[in-house]
């Protein structure tokens, strides 16, 4: 066992390093937040007053002779006036089902928006930062209103307009808030990305299907849960145990007949390509093309705590997330199949000269890799919130980002990487518009490239 | 059943201008993956640069055809040497990742609101064409024999692609029996020995990703001819279905990507034009016709695991020219 116990202790530097990373990414990321907070403070200032005048913002013209939305086929629509004048410009975001963007008012003051599918709930927003001068959103709800189709193609939402002072929150709150929720996308990453990593060290495999095992945990979900009325919490077990099943038979039925027959690594990844594509399409033939909701992944109620507004499944996931993100630490540093997974994935035919058997490791990781994914899914939908055909193809490249971040295959690099990428995708919204929010962490990685190609925690060799 | 319509329709998959787009994507990924061993799965970006960059300068600034194809094969150059320059000095895979995720960044920049009066977001641009369409020889009207019948400018956009396959077809084979040709398929076969001769890999690699991100880019102007450009036709899976086609071919050969298209085509309009009217007339009743729909991207899904492990040569391929590298 010589290889395991040097992978051991290197271990307790690699846990260092992690460390002093994510202090060193806290500390720049305060640094840059510090001197926009300054600034900000000043604006955000007293409470709402709507005054006397108000003024019914918006009518529908059933008769607006607007171009045609050939994209998706169901539309917002409104329109923004302000004491009958239409006001320019003001920036309308429009979220739910996993789908995220916004547009602005044009000169007539009409927006409209298309979105790909209309089930569940939207939330519409307008930004108050883009309204004139002592003008704000007065009735109940304020700047931000839930929003549904009926049996229509188009649902028209608008706001009140009126004059007051409104309040702001500063950027320090923004940031914080956001930072949260960044921690949580990139902790349900983490879960992912781990047994990617994983996958990747034992058997040398990029799993592109490793997007559709992600699915395979929320869509067990909603029919357990959903379909077949389990209580939620029996339905994510199942779902989990099921997502391993389905690793162990990827890896009985695929990729072990692969490795036997000496199938070289390129065709692998074609496979896992060509899998990923067959196994979306048969997610949407069965499940449909629409967005469904788990249970309580909607209309919980909000906690807040200082600037920070969570649901209680917020932190669930985050506490489920990071309880299982120590169980695996444990078993990948403490126990024998732990040691001897980071041993194969060291050195497969050493390990295997060593006495490990190299086949029964690599089917323990695809087990733990897909459940993991499946569970990293479940948090995934509630996240989002929705369950979809393709919401694991979704976020799939920023695993790969997270993965490559970290140094591939290494367990806790991944770790590392997808808790860099979470935060960056969530708290990158501050500057860049919310549907660009997944550019920042590709092209990061793809800078982290160019400087430290072997990744964050990866050693030099592996990049070969 | 109407037979008749079935096989019409997949006739006319034979010649169509998008069998001819994806011939030449794909053509240029055999240069990438089939010769030199370059895993690129951005071809759809260089296809989204090809479309745009046609279409913005011939929309917005009204620029003639030819300037507009020179801008995009302009983007495309740049693309590639943002592409190659951090990776190429690194294992295959790498590569992979990168593109794919160079081409997702491209995607989502011309998809988002923020650049909506240069891009047209999620609608896209359309009417881009009005230029080219003036130098239109063909006279107005539908004509054409058997199933082959279209309107004048199908026509015109379909002798142009097919023009401009045969013509990459050929300096293709041109350039790859040339000592240039010699030395990327040793880099494929192996990149130490050709280090060994003297030979700059890393640039060589950087030309070959160049001229097969051309190819992708002139075919995502073919693509976009005859329909509007819309950001979400450049999803990862074109790139993928393009593989398909490539693979189905013959990755190391000239005639394998065109093959590969034709019969790509071919055989998923008759797949699912049978389907669709077998679901109509109540054979698969478990089946609706979006289902039916999906059923042909799980077959392409299938069929690229199955060519990939029982068929590496694919159909033009020469079992001793091994399609894949390590």
């Amino acid at each position: 066992m010589e290889p395991t116990q040097s992978v051991a202790k290197r271990s307790p530097g690699r846990w260092l390093i992690l460390l002093a990373v994510l202090l060193s990414a806290l500390t720049l990321s305060g640094i840059a937040a510090s001197p926009a907070m300054a600034e900000d403070v000043s604006a955000a200032s007293a409470t709402e007053e709507p005054a006397a005048t108000e003024e019914p913002a918006a009518t529908e013209e059933p008769g607006a002779t607007e171009e045609p939305v050939e994209d998706f086929e169901y539309n917002f629509r409104g329109n923004v006036q302000f004491e009958g004048e239409p006001v320019e410009g003001v920036r309308i975001t429009v979220e739910g089902g996993g789908f995220e963007t916004e547009t602005e008012t044009d000169a007539d003051g009409r927006w409209e928006v298309g979105v790909p599918d209309n089930e569940g709930t939207f939330t519409v927003t307008l930004d108050e930062d883009t309204l004139p001068e002592g003008v704000i959103v007065v009735e109940e709800g304020g700047a931000e209103r839930e929003a549904e189709f009926g049996l229509t193609r188009n649902a028209s939402v608008n706001f009140f307009l009126g004059e007051g002072v409104r309040t702001t929150v500063s950027f320090f709150d923004q940031f914080v808030q956001r930072a949260v929720n960044g921690l949580n996308f990139g902790l349900l990453l983490a879960l992912a990305a781990i047994g990617l990593s994983l996958i990747f060290g034992t058997t040398g495999l990029s799993n592109f299907a490793h997007a559709e095992l992600i699915t395979f945990g929320a869509l067990m979900t909603l029919t357990f849960g959903g379909t077949l009325g389990v209580p939620i919490w029996l339905a994510i077990i199942i779902a989990v145990v099921l997502s391993g099943i389905l690793g162990w038979v990827l890896d009985a039925g695929i990729w072990k007949p692969l490795r036997k027959r000496g199938v070289g690594l390129i065709p692998l990844m074609i496979v896992s390509i060509g899998l990923s594509l067959a196994l979306r399409y048969t997610y949407q033939f069965f499940y449909g093309g629409q967005t469904q909701q788990l249970v309580g992944a909607t209309g919980t109620p909000r906690i807040n705590i200082g600037p920070i507004s969570l649901t209680w499944i917020d932190i669930a996931s985050m506490a489920i997330s990071i309880v299982v993100l120590l169980a695996v630490a444990f078993f990948l540093v403490r126990t024998r199949i732990g040691k001897a997974t980071r041993a194969v994935a060291d050195n497969s035919s050493l390990a295997s000269a060593s006495g490990i058997d190299v086949n029964f490791v690599i089917r323990i990781v695809w087990v733990l890799g897909a459940a993991l994914a499946g569970l990293s899914g479940i948090l995934w939908a509630y996240f989002r919130p929705g369950v979809s055909w393709d919401m694991g193809f979704q976020i799939l490249l920023l695993i790969f980002a997270a993965v490559v971040l970290g140094g591939l295959g290494t367990a806790f690099g991944a770790l590392v990487g997808a808790l860099i990428v979470g935060l960056f995708v969530e708290v990158s919204t501050l500057w860049l518009p919310s549907d660009m929010k997944y550019v920042g962490a590709l092209v990061i990685m793809i800078i982290v490239l160019l400087f430290r190609p072997q990744g964050i925690l990866g050693r030099r060799e592996r990049i070969g | 059943m109407d037979w008749g319509a079935i096989f019409g329709n997949a006739a006319v998959e034979l010649i169509s201008p998008t069998t001819a787009a994806y011939a030449l994507a794909a053509l240029g990924l055999a240069i990438h993956f089939g010769y030199t061993g370059l895993l690129n799965f951005g071809q759809a970006g260089f296809m989204l640069l090809g479309a745009y960059g046609y279409a913005i300068p011939a929309l917005k600034l009204g620029w003639p055809f030819w300037a507009c194809v020179l801008t995009a094969l302009a983007a495309s150059v740049i693309f590639a040497l943002i592409l190659g320059i951090p990776t190429l000095r690194l294992r295959a895979d790498y590569l992979a990742i990168v593109t794919i995720a160079a081409a997702e960044v491209l995607r989502l920049i011309f998809t988002t609101n923020e650049f909506r009066a240069v891009t047209g977001s999620a609608n896209g641009l359309s009417e881009f064409q009005v230029d080219l369409l003036a130098l239109n020889p063909f006279p107005p009207g539908r004509y054409g024999f058997g199933p082959f019948v279209f309107d004048n400018r199908v026509w015109f956009f379909l002798v142009i692609a097919w023009i401009v396959v045969a013509i990459a077809a050929v300096f293709t084979w041109l350039i790859m029996r040339s000592p240039w040709g010699r030395v990327v398929k040793g880099i494929r076969e192996d990149e130490d020995a050709v280090r060994a001769l003297g030979k700059n890999v890393y640039s060589y690699k950087i030309q070959s990703l160049i001229l097969g991100g051309l190819l992708g880019t002139l075919a995502g102007i073919l693509f976009v001819l005859p329909r509007a450009v819309v950001p979400s036709y450049f999803q990862p899976t074109l790139t993928f279905v393009i593989y398909a086609v490539l693979l189905l071919g013959g990755a190391a050969t000239i005639l394998g990507p065109i093959v590969g298209s034709i019969v790509f085509w071919v055989l998923l309009s008759f797949f699912s034009g049978f389907v669709s009217r077998a679901v109509t007339a109540g054979w698969f009743p478990f089946m609706t016709q979006v289902q039916a729909g999906q059923l042909r991207f799980i077959l392409v899904g299938v069929a690229i695991m199955l060519i990939v492990v029982f068929m590496p040569q694919g159909l033009l391929g020469n079992k001793k020219e091994l399609a894949f590298v390590k």
